[in-house]
């Protein structure tokens, strides 16, 4: 029974999480230092820092990569379930809603202008989101090398992004035993 | 057959799609190509969509992918196959968390990987550039311009260098440019 309270406590501790944050990544820090450390106790500030830089190398989601380590160091395997499910319901719920209401109303000239509108919108925010990545991530000409090749791959022959990634992690590796070599 | 075919498509996503929400754009962009389920215009709606709800941006796709796609169903196998290479891969990975981070090849692997990721969300960048300005793509390269479209996108862009702002306060004064001046 205690075991049930605890893995509902998860769901709703991580559906608050999903439901308050807009975004995801980044944004959602505040609400999960709140919510987990402040509030449950569950983890201290170090340890939430070290979960969120792991969250950003690990291939998926941050914010569900975050949901599976808390919530498995709480109740192993059935924990890492309850906060994923916790994480991911509100965005399921809130998406759906508006889907259905979005293929009901596409129809109506104003709503389509409006978002013709909002796809100029999309696309500047992209660049600057593309901008911050660019700053952090290509910090070399090595890595600018990488940037152009990836981008050269996707834009001109449409190639699919999982050869692109495990090819520039295989190249990130030789590259790095080269330096260590010199 | 689509539940099945949702679920690995976006396994695939959730197994390569490292740095979190706008690294599904990319393959997102390809499974549009791939199958025509949604069109890039649309995929640009989800995207405001997403931006403008609460919620993870990739779990905030998945479900609207997976409903345009095949209805509720289509999106709750589409966040099972997104989310389930996370709950493996973390759980793993936490069994010897200390030493995956200091293992020099993840780091160096990482570091490659890096600007490639920049570099396949650049490339989706600059085809929701496409779809927002031109009109009629098929004509050429870059089809039309659609003038009224573009000296929006040339306000907007300063703008939000200027004054970061979030997402959801610029894609609200878009909509209402795009009503008032019939886009």
């Amino acid at each position: 029974m205690t075991q049930l309270r605890q893995l509902l406590e998860i769901i709703w501790t991580f559906f608050k999480i999903g439901a308050l944050t807009f975004g995801g990544g980044y944004s959602m820090l505040p609400m999960l230092q709140r919510e987990t450390v402040e509030r449950q106790h569950w983890l201290d500030e170090n340890k939430l820092a070290d979960y969120f830089a792991l969250s950003q190398c690990l291939p998926g989601l941050i914010a569900v990569n975050m949901a599976v380590m808390i919530g498995y160091q709480q109740k192993k395997t059935a924990g890492a379930v309850a906060a994923v499910i916790g994480v991911v319901l509100p965005s399921f719920v809130v998406i759906l809603i508006v889907a259905a209401l979005l293929s009901n109303y596409m129809h109506i000239a104003a709503v389509a202008s409006a978002f013709a509108g909002i796809r100029v919108a999309v696309a500047a925010l992209v660049i600057y989101s593309v901008y911050g990545m660019f700053k952090n991530g290509v910090k070399d000409w090595v890595a600018f090398v990488i940037f152009i090749v990836a981008l050269i791959l996707m834009l001109l022959f449409n190639i699919s992004p999982i050869p692109v990634i495990i090819g520039a992690a295989i190249a990130g590796i030789l590259i790095g035993q080269m330096r260590m070599c010199r | 057959m689509i539940y099945l075919l949702l679920f690995w498509e976006f396994f695939k996503i959730g197994v390569f799609a490292i740095g979190g929400g706008l690294s599904t754009l990319p393959f997102l962009y390809q499974l549009s190509d791939k199958y025509g389920w949604f069109t890039n215009s649309e995929l640009t709606n989800m995207i405001a969509v997403s931006e403008s709800t609460p919620g993870p941006l990739g779990a905030n796709m998945a479900t609207y992918a997976g409903y345009h796609t095949a209805g509720i169903g289509g999106s709750f196998f589409a966040n099972l196959g997104l989310v389930l290479p996370s709950i493996i891969i973390v759980i793993i990975v936490c069994q010897f968390l200390s030493r995956f981070n200091e293992n020099t090849k993840v780091q160096n692997a990482f570091w490659g990987l890096r600007p490639a990721v920049v570099g396949l969300i650049a490339a989706v960048a600059v085809s929701l550039i496409q779809i927002a300005i031109f009109t009629g793509i098929n004509s050429g390269l870059f089809g039309t311009v659609d003038v009224k479209a573009l000296i929006l996108f040339a306000v907007m862009l300063p703008l939000i260098f200027i004054f970061k702002k979030h997402p959801v306060f610029y894609i609200a004064i878009a909509a209402v440019v795009g009503i008032v001046c019939k886009l």
